[in-house]
């Protein structure tokens, strides 16, 4: 399976109708991370949850989100970030960030 | 964004957090053991994707009304029905099976 997304890759996560099971939580939807790692293949949660086998995988990714871009009154540091896995088809690519480090 | 379901928590307003610890009892460690068994690599009965989606499907007021432990309780049997695995009927009889030995023996 090839993977959409590489390290470093900056994707917007999808606030995409849903219903059934998902891991993909709401807090997260909407934002913008970035791909810190490319984690692999995996079955297809949403699929397994229902007794199905799963197949076609989906690739998997954890994302590090800015605390600051996830909760509006977050109080902490500007560095401090939050790192989740998600699916890739609940994510989108979002161009990258200029003049700027995250 | 769109509307969440009930059990999706993060951020939501919770209120102080309890952080006592407490003894595991001999039932949430019964139901432990029981789950693990169920979705081991030998058995695959319960996935952790399944076991989640059942307790989602409770609804907002069984889920709130249950402790945790229970929560499994009631997804693991629900799932050995929805399996084929259990029928209601099976599950009723030992439970009165069990609660007639205990009562004859004067617990």
């Amino acid at each position: 399976m090839q993977a959409r997304f590489a390290t470093g890759d900056r994707v917007q996560v999808l606030d995409r109708v849903h219903s059934g099971h998902m891991r993909t939580p709401g807090y997260v939807r909407g934002r913008v991370g970035r791909v810190v790692r490319v984690v692999g293949p995996m079955l297809n949660p949403e699929q397994l949850a229902y007794g199905h086998c799963g197949v076609p995988g989906k690739m998997l990714y954890r994302v590090r989100f800015r605390q600051h871009d996830l909760w509006p009154e977050y109080a902490g540091g500007i560095h401090d970030s939050l790192d989740i896995e998600l699916y890739e088809h609940w994510l989108a690519a979002q161009a990258p960030r200029t003049g700027r480090t995250e | 964004m769109s509307i969440r379901p009930f059990h999706d928590l993060g951020g939501q307003p919770a209120g102080p957090l309890d952080r006592h610890e407490h003894p595991t009892t001999f039932f949430e460690k019964r139901i432990d053991a029981m789950l693990m068994l169920l979705s081991d690599g030998r058995r695959r009965l319960i996935r952790v994707d399944e076991h989640r989606r059942t307790m989602e499907q409770f609804g907002p007021q069984l889920y709130w009304k249950l402790p945790y432990y229970e929560r499994w309780l009631h997804s693991m049997t629900s799932l050995m029905v929805e399996k084929g695995i259990l029928t209601r009927e099976d599950i009723d009889a030992r439970i009165a099976q069990i609660h007639a030995r205990n009562t004859q023996s004067g617990d």
